[in-house]
């Protein structure tokens, strides 16, 4: 069971999720610490570490367009946080996808802050609501990059593979 | 049944004769572009090498490109030693590609690959930025990636598990009134589309009025397929194409253009009669709040921005010189104009624009990403508002989550500049002397 700790709407951009004036911070490490950093009051929640690993994160149409930064992905992955929505724009899909961070596509989502979701392999079922909702899966392609435990680990198995 | 451009492309770079949308590939990659975010492309491709025993070596350095251009000169410590450690690694690894912070060979990336003959048709370009796809107005697939993934490809020189886009036809046709142009088309087209519209598709823009364009203007569409969430936006090679990489990149090889099969698949063709255009304005806060510019003529605006990857070649400089010349910005508005690169700051001196511009009142500033992405200069007040020739409106774009962006055309901005409030450029503006 997960909590929605945050609902945005649609064509939330990287630059609301991680603004550019700290785009000179790139390690994974300390990207974290600027998510969300323009909404104050969750990134302060984050930073004071209020919010639990596996929170959820609702919105609506197109999460993550705009810029390709992966920093956008790198700071809600090292808050352990999973995004549910309606749809993803493209690359960062690709990079949540190539990083591990969880992203589940529920084009007929309703949640709210404060609700309790159970997110199954081929559905989410909003117990606060007693709503289900479908899960549209991920394309094969996307799926055995994660399974392989990301692309770094993908592409080190390929290149072991190259060499002997 | 016959293939779109990107197909053919993806066939030909994974070696199979033919592919369709869907297909799952790894195509080998031609040009592999980054800026400043190299510095955590370099980071992640010494942690793909961690535990492996091997020394970390890049599949082809000649075809890798890195350009500073996000934050030119350094804004900060921080920035400056990233930079720093990126010299180094392309000292180390003998990356020739390699455009520092310099007046003659430095500028925007998306301005640099172009001019510099790095783009070929028919190639597959990658790059860590999500407006790599450009380059497609040059008959290349060009898309943008992240850090990691570049690794990836610096690693292994091709990208793996790409999956065929399907290909949205636009096909545009009629004569663009004065004063319209690509960038009034482009942002008309993301109207339509919506900013998740083309998401996972490709544009592949066909008809008279593109066949007319120049790559100038080619650029600005491909450019901005990305706001309609497009994997690339496409321009078929012709004979435009070959004239610029001729002429105006000093490309003597040989080239070949790819064309799509007559008989190929789209999964939805568009069209659109350009010579119906009105000046075009991407209302804050999303690129596809596009409205044409006499429900917002009036609005007062703060600042005034001429360049970028979009928008800051020469013609676009030309454009906005004509209007400007003579005449003056409005008092209470800042108006900057950044060239996309040395090479189009050394024409637009040559050609006098850049005396235009400052005598107008305009801050001449260095080729770079500017206050596109409000990380370095230019950044907006409080309840500011922006008129710009860039691309993105975002919350919070130019550094301020109170301010608002307004997108435009060049024509657009220079007429403004000279009320200080969102002006029409079809209709005579006297501007103070």
């Amino acid at each position: 069971m997960s909590t929605v700790v945050l609902t945005l709407g649609d064509d939330v951009s990287t630059d609301v999720i991680y603004p550019g004036r700290y785009m000179a911070t790139v390690l994974p490490t300390e990207t974290p610490q600027f998510a969300f950093a323009d909404l104050t009051e969750f990134n302060a929640k984050l930073k004071t570490k209020q919010v639990p690993p596996g929170s959820v994160l609702v919105a609506g149409k197109n999460f993550g367009c705009g810029s390709s930064r992966e920093q956008a992905v790198s700071t809600l992955k090292g808050h352990e946080l999973v995004i549910v929505a309606k749809g993803f724009a493209r690359i960062f899909t690709q990079n949540s996808v190539n990083l591990g961070l969880k992203l589940v596509e529920v084009p007929d989502l309703e949640a709210k802050d404060g609700d309790e979701l159970e997110i199954g392999a081929t559905e989410v079922v909003n117990t606060t609501s007693g709503k289900r909702f479908r899960i549209v899966p991920l394309p094969p392609a996307r799926q055995a990059l994660i399974d392989a435990g990301g692309l770094i680990a993908y592409t080190r198995k390929r290149l072991l593979a190259t060499v002997k | 049944m016959g293939m779109t451009v990107v197909e053919k492309i993806l066939a030909r770079a994974s070696g199979r004769a033919r592919v369709k949308a869907g297909d799952v590939l790894e195509p080998a990659v031609d040009l592999a572009m980054s800026h400043e975010n190299a510095a955590l492309v370099i980071n992640q491709f010494h942690e793909v090498y961690k535990g492996t025993g091997l020394e970390p070596k890049l599949w082809d350095p000649s075809r890798i490109a890195i350009i500073f251009d996000h934050r030119v000169p350094a804004e900060s410590p921080k920035t400056a030693t990233n930079q720093k450690k990126v010299r180094e690694f392309v000292g180390k690894h003998g990356i020739a590609k390699f455009h520092d912070i310099r007046g003659d060979l430095g500028g925007i990336c998306h301005q640099i690959l172009p001019e510099n003959g790095y783009v070929r048709p028919g190639a597959v370009v990658l790059g860590t930025d999500s407006h790599t796809t450009s380059h497609g107005a040059l008959g290349a697939l060009a898309f943008g990636i992240g850090a990691t993934e570049m690794a990836s490809v610096w690693a292994l020189g091709v990208a793996l598990n790409v999956e065929v886009p399907a290909t949205i036809k636009v096909v545009v046709n009629g004569t663009l009134p004065e004063m319209v142009g690509p960038k009034d088309l482009i942002l008309h087209l993301v109207g339509l589309l919506t900013a998740e519209g083309a998401n996972f598709r490709v544009l592949e823009f066909h008809g008279e009025t593109i066949r007319a364009m120049n790559t100038s203007g080619r650029l600005v569409l491909c450019n901005m397929s990305v706001e309609a969430g497009a994997t690339s936006g496409i321009v078929p090679a012709d004979a435009e194409t070959l004239r610029y990489l001729r002429e105006e990149a000093g490309v003597a090889d040989a080239l070949t253009p790819v064309t799509p099969d007559p008989d190929a698949t789209y999964v939805r063709t568009m069209e659109i009669d350009a010579s119906k255009l009105e000046p075009q304005i991407a209302c804050p806060h999303t690129v596809d709040n596009v409205k044409p510019i006499g429900k917002v003529v009036g609005t007062k605006v703060h600042q005034i921005v001429i360049g970028s990857c979009t928008n800051g070649r020469l013609d676009d400089l030309e454009v906005a010189a004509r209007i400007l010349r003579g005449k003056k910005v409005a008092k209470d508005v800042r108006m900057l104009v950044f060239p996309a690169s040395g090479r189009i700051y050394a024409q637009a001196l040559l050609k006098g624009y850049v005396g235009d511009f400052m005598q107008a009142g305009a801050v001449v500033m260095n080729p770079g990403c500017g206050p596109c992405l409000g990380v370095h200069e230019g950044a907006l007040g409080d309840g500011e508002t922006a008129l710009s020739t860039t691309n993105r409106n975002f919350k919070g774009r130019m550094g301020n989550p109170t301010s608002d962006v307004y997108l435009c055309s060049p024509a657009v901005a220079a007429a403004s500049a000279l009320t200080g409030t969102i002006t029409d450029p079809r209709e005579k503006q006297g501007g103070a002397q």
